[in-house]
C-alpha cells in the first residue's frame, strides 16, 4: 500500500477513464447499459403504444364519454356503440377458462414433479411445451370442426340435463358461445400453467419434502401441504400469465364465440369478446368514428388487463404475508 | 464474467452483420430501377373478395410487361380506402363504393372502376330436405329479423308447396366480420323490406336482431353443416367452389332464379341505363327476368390524377386491358364478367386520368 502514489487530479481522471475502459471491456458496465436499455425500451413501446390508442379514439371518447363503458348496443349503421357484452364476454371466457385451466394445469404439474418417474416426466413436458407453441388459429379450427359439434350434440345437452336448472346451462345448445370461448381458451393456457408450475415445484428445495416426511408426513400430504404452498407465489405467476394471454387471445375465440354482441345469463349464448370484435371488424371498418371506436375497445381492454394484473398483484402480496405468518 | 464479452462480440458482430446485410440489400433495390429507367411498380391495397382474380390479372399482366409490377394488399376494403386517402398506395380497391363522405376527404377525385361481379346466395341445413328451396327477399328479411323462426312457418311453406318442411327452429348465421358480402345481403334486404330498412339498415357489419355470427365464409359455412335448421349467406363463388347447396331467390320480375355467373352479369346489365357516372350504384334487387338479385360490383378506386407520367400510362393501359382480355379470365375463377354495356362505359372513363 505504501507504495502506491497519491493520485494527482489528471492521473485520477485517467483512472476513471481507464475504469469505464475496463467495466467495458470486462462487461459490466455494458451489460449495464444493455440491459438498461432492454428495461427502457419496453417501456418506451407501453408509453407509445398508450399514446396512439388514446389519440385515435379520440371521436368515440368525446361522442359516448363514460357510457361507452356501459352501453350495450353494436350498431355501425347509425354508429351507436357500447363497450359492455365485449367486456363481459371477455371476462367470462377467461375466467371460465381459468376455472378449467387451474386445476388441471396444477394437477398435471404436481403429477409431473412430484409422482411422475423422471423420464415420463420429462417426456410428457416435452409435448406440453409443444402445445404452448401451436398456432392459436389451429386451435380455433379444431374448435369449430371438433369441440363445436361434440358441444351441441353432446356436451351442452349432457350440462341441461344434469345442471338445466342453473340459468347458466340453459337456452338452444348452438355449439358456438361463451362455452365454446372459455374450453378453447382453457386448452391454450393449460401448457403455460403445466410447464410453469412443474418448474416451480421442481425448484422446491429436497430439505422441504424430507423435513415433512421426517415429521411422518405421508408422501401426498408433504406435496400438498409443504411443497405446493412453498411453490404458490411461482403457481399464481403462471395463471396470471395465462389470464393474460386469455384476456388478449384473438383466433381461436373469435372462431367460436359465435360473434354476437349480447349478454347471457346461459353459457350456452352467443357471446363476443374485445380482441375478437377488433379482429373481426378493423379491417373492413369504414368511416372514422366505427375505427375509432374499435381503437378505442382496444384501449379499453388494455385498461382492463392493467387493472385485473394489479388487483393479482394485490392478492399475491397479501397471500404473501399471510403465508410468512405461519 | 468471461463469457459476457464474448457474447456482447458475438451480439454485436450479428447486428454489423445484419446492418450490411440490410444495407447492401436495398442498395441493389435502389440500384434494380437505375438498370432499367421504365420499370414500374404500382401498389395497392382493398378488398379481399376480389383477391385470387386481382392476384392472377396481376401476375398475367406481369407475364405480358416484364418492366411492369403491380402489387396488391388484400387488407380489406376499409383498410384499402383508408390507404388511398392517406396516400400511402398508387390505387384502393373496395366492394362497396366509396361514401360521399369519404370522397370529399380525398386530395385529388376519385373514379370508380367496377371490375367483376359477386353474388351472395341463401343457404340452408334442413336434414332430408331434397328439394331447393325457394325465397323471396321478404321471407328473407322476416327469417333474419328474427319474425319468421320456424321452417314449417306459411310464409316459407307457401313458397314451397309440395316441401315437407320440418317444424325445427331456424337458426340464423350471419357474417360476424365486416364484409362486404354483409353489405350486399343488408342493402338487398333494406330494398325489400321497409321494416328491415328502418330497423337495422344496410352496411358491412349491422346490429342484428337475430341469430349466430360466423367469421368468414367458411365460419358461416361451417356453422351451417354443422347445425340442423341453420340459414346462412355466403358469397356465390364459395358457394360454387366448395359445393355449398343453396337455395333460389325471386327476383323483381317475379322469377325464382339460382344464383349463376349469367345471372349476376344480367344483374348488372339491368343497370346499365340507369347506371350514374361515377358507377356508385347498388344492383341488388335489378330489373330483368334473367338478373339474380343479391348482386354486386367490386372496384378498383383510381385518382383522378396521378403526377408520376409512367405510372398514370401503366395504370391506363392496365386498365384497359383488364377491360378487354382481362374479363375472359374471370369465369375460371368463378367470378361473374362484367356486361359489354358497363365495359364501354369505364373504357371511356379511363380518358379521365391525367
Amino acid at each position: 500500500m505504501a507504495g502506491i502514489p497519491i493520485p494527482t487530479g489528471r492521473a485520477a481522471a485517467n483512472r476513471r477513464v481507464s475504469g469505464l475502459v475496463r467495466g467495458l471491456r470486462s462487461g459490466d458496465t455494458f451489460a449495464h447499459l444493455f440491459t438498461l436499455l432492454c428495461a427502457a425500451s419496453i417501456l418506451l413501446v407501453t408509453a407509445a403504444l398508450v399514446h396512439e390508442l388514446y389519440i385515435n379514439s379520440a371521436l368515440p371518447r368525446h361522442k359516448f364519454g363514460f357510457h361507452f363503458l356501459t352501453g350495450r348496443t353494436w350498431d355501425p349503421v347509425n354508429g351507436d356503440f357500447g363497450a359492455l357484452p365485449f367486456v363481459y364476454g371477455t371476462l367470462v371466457t377467461s375466467a371460465l377458462a381459468l376455472l378449467i385451466a387451474v386445476p388441471m394445469g396444477v394437477g398435471a404439474a404436481i403429477f409431473l414433479s412430484e409422482l411422475a418417474p423422471p423420464r415420463v416426466s420429462n417426456a410428457m413436458t416435452f409435448v406440453i411445451e409443444l402445445l404452448a407453441a401451436v398456432p392459436s388459429v389451429i386451435y380455433g379450427l379444431l374448435g369449430i370442426f371438433i369441440m363445436v359439434p361434440f358441444l351441441r350434440q353432446y356436451g351442452e345437452p349432457f350440462l341441461k340435463r344434469t345442471l338445466g336448472f342453473l340459468p347458466l346451462f340453459q337456452g338452444p345448445a348452438y355449439g358456438v358461445g361463451m362455452l365454446a370461448g372459455g374450453l378453447v381458451l382453457a386448452i391454450m393456457v393449460v401448457p403455460f400453467i403445466i410447464s410453469v408450475s412443474r418448474d416451480v415445484l421442481m425448484a422446491v428445495p429436497v430439505e422441504q419434502r424430507e423435513a415433512a416426511l421426517a415429521l411422518g408426513a405421508t408422501k401426498w400430504e408433504s406435496t400438498w401441504q409443504v411443497v405446493v404452498p412453498f411453490a404458490r407465489i411461482g403457481i399464481m405467476a403462471s395463471v396470471f400469465l395465462s389470464l393474460a394471454r386469455a384476456l388478449g387471445e384473438t383466433m381461436a375465440v373469435t372462431m367460436v364465440i359465435g360473434g354476437t354482441p349480447a349478454i347471457g345469463a346461459s353459457l350456452f349464448a352467443p357471446g363476443y369478446s374485445i380482441a375478437a370484435v377488433i379482429a373481426d371488424q378493423f379491417a373492413e371498418a369504414t368511416g372514422d368514428l366505427y375505427v375509432q371506436t374499435l381503437i378505442e375497445l382496444g384501449l379499453v381492454l388494455f385498461a382492463l388487463t392493467i387493472v385485473i394484473n394489479g388487483l393479482a398483484r394485490v392478492f399475491i402480496i397479501s397471500t404473501t404475508k399471510k403465508g410468512s405468518g405461519h | 464474467m468471461k463469457k459476457l464479452p464474448y457474447l456482447s462480440t458475438v451480439f454485436l458482430g450479428t447486428i454489423v452483420v445484419l446492418t450490411c446485410l440490410v444495407q447492401l440489400e436495398s442498395s441493389r433495390a435502389s440500384a434494380a430501377p437505375a438498370a432499367a429507367p421504365d420499370a414500374v411498380m404500382l401498389n395497392g391495397a382493398g378488398a379481399s373478395f376480389p383477391y385470387p382474380i386481382y392476384a392472377k390479372w396481376f401476375s398475367d399482366y406481369n407475364k405480358l410487361h416484364s418492366d411492369i409490377q403491380i402489387n396488391y394488399q388484400s387488407i380489406g376494403s376499409g383498410g384499402g380506402i383508408r390507404q388511398l386517402l392517406s396516400g400511402t398506395v398508387d390505387f384502393g380497391a373496395s366492394d362497396a363504393p366509396m361514401t360521399d363522405q369519404q370522397l370529399g376527404e380525398a386530395k385529388t377525385k376519385i373514379l370508380h372502376f367496377p371490375t367483376v361481379l359477386g353474388a351472395v346466395v341463401p343457404s340452408y341445413n334442413i336434414p332430408g330436405l331434397s328439394q331447393e328451396l325457394d325465397f323471396t327477399g321478404d321471407v328473407l328479411a322476416g327469417i333474419y329479423l328474427g319474425r319468421i323462426t320456424k321452417w314449417n312457418d306459411p310464409a316459407i311453406a307457401n313458397l314451397n308447396k309440395g316441401v315437407n318442411l320440418p317444424s325445427t327452429d331456424i337458426v340464423v348465421v350471419h357474417r360476424s366480420d365486416a364484409s362486404g358480402t354483409s353489405y350486399v345481403w343488408t342493402d338487398y334486404l333494406s330494398k325489400v323490406s321497409a321494416e328491415w330498412e328502418k330497423k337495422v339498415g344496410r352496411n358491412i357489419a349491422v346490429n342484428w336482431p337475430a341469430g349466430l355470427g360466423g367469421k368468414g365464409n367458411e365460419g358461416v359455412t361451417g356453422l351451417v353443416k354443422q347445425t340442423p335448421g341453420a340459414i346462412g349467406y355466403v358469397e356465390l363463388i364459395y358457394a360454387l367452389q366448395n359445393n355449398v347447396p343453396f337455395g333460389r331467390v325471386r327476383n323483381s320480375t317475379g322469377v325464382f332464379l339460382k344464383a349463376d355467373l349469367a345471372g349476376v352479369t344480367a344483374a348488372a346489365a339491368g343497370f346499365a341505363k340507369n347506371m350514374p357516372v361515377d358507377f356508385r350504384i347498388s344492383i341488388t334487387n335489378p330489373p330483368g327476368k334473367t338478373s339474380y338479385p343479391i348482386s354486386s360490383f367490386t372496384y378498383l378506386l383510381i385518382p383522378t390524377t396521378i403526377a408520376d407520367a409512367n405510372k398514370r400510362q401503366v395504370i391506363k393501359n392496365f386498365l384497359t386491358w383488364m377491360l378487354n382480355d382481362g374479363q375472359n379470365e374471370t369465369e375460371p375463377l368463378s367470378y361473374a364478367r362484367l356486361p359489354k354495356e358497363v365495359v364501354a362505359r369505364e373504357l371511356k372513363q379511363i380518358s379521365q386520368i391525367q
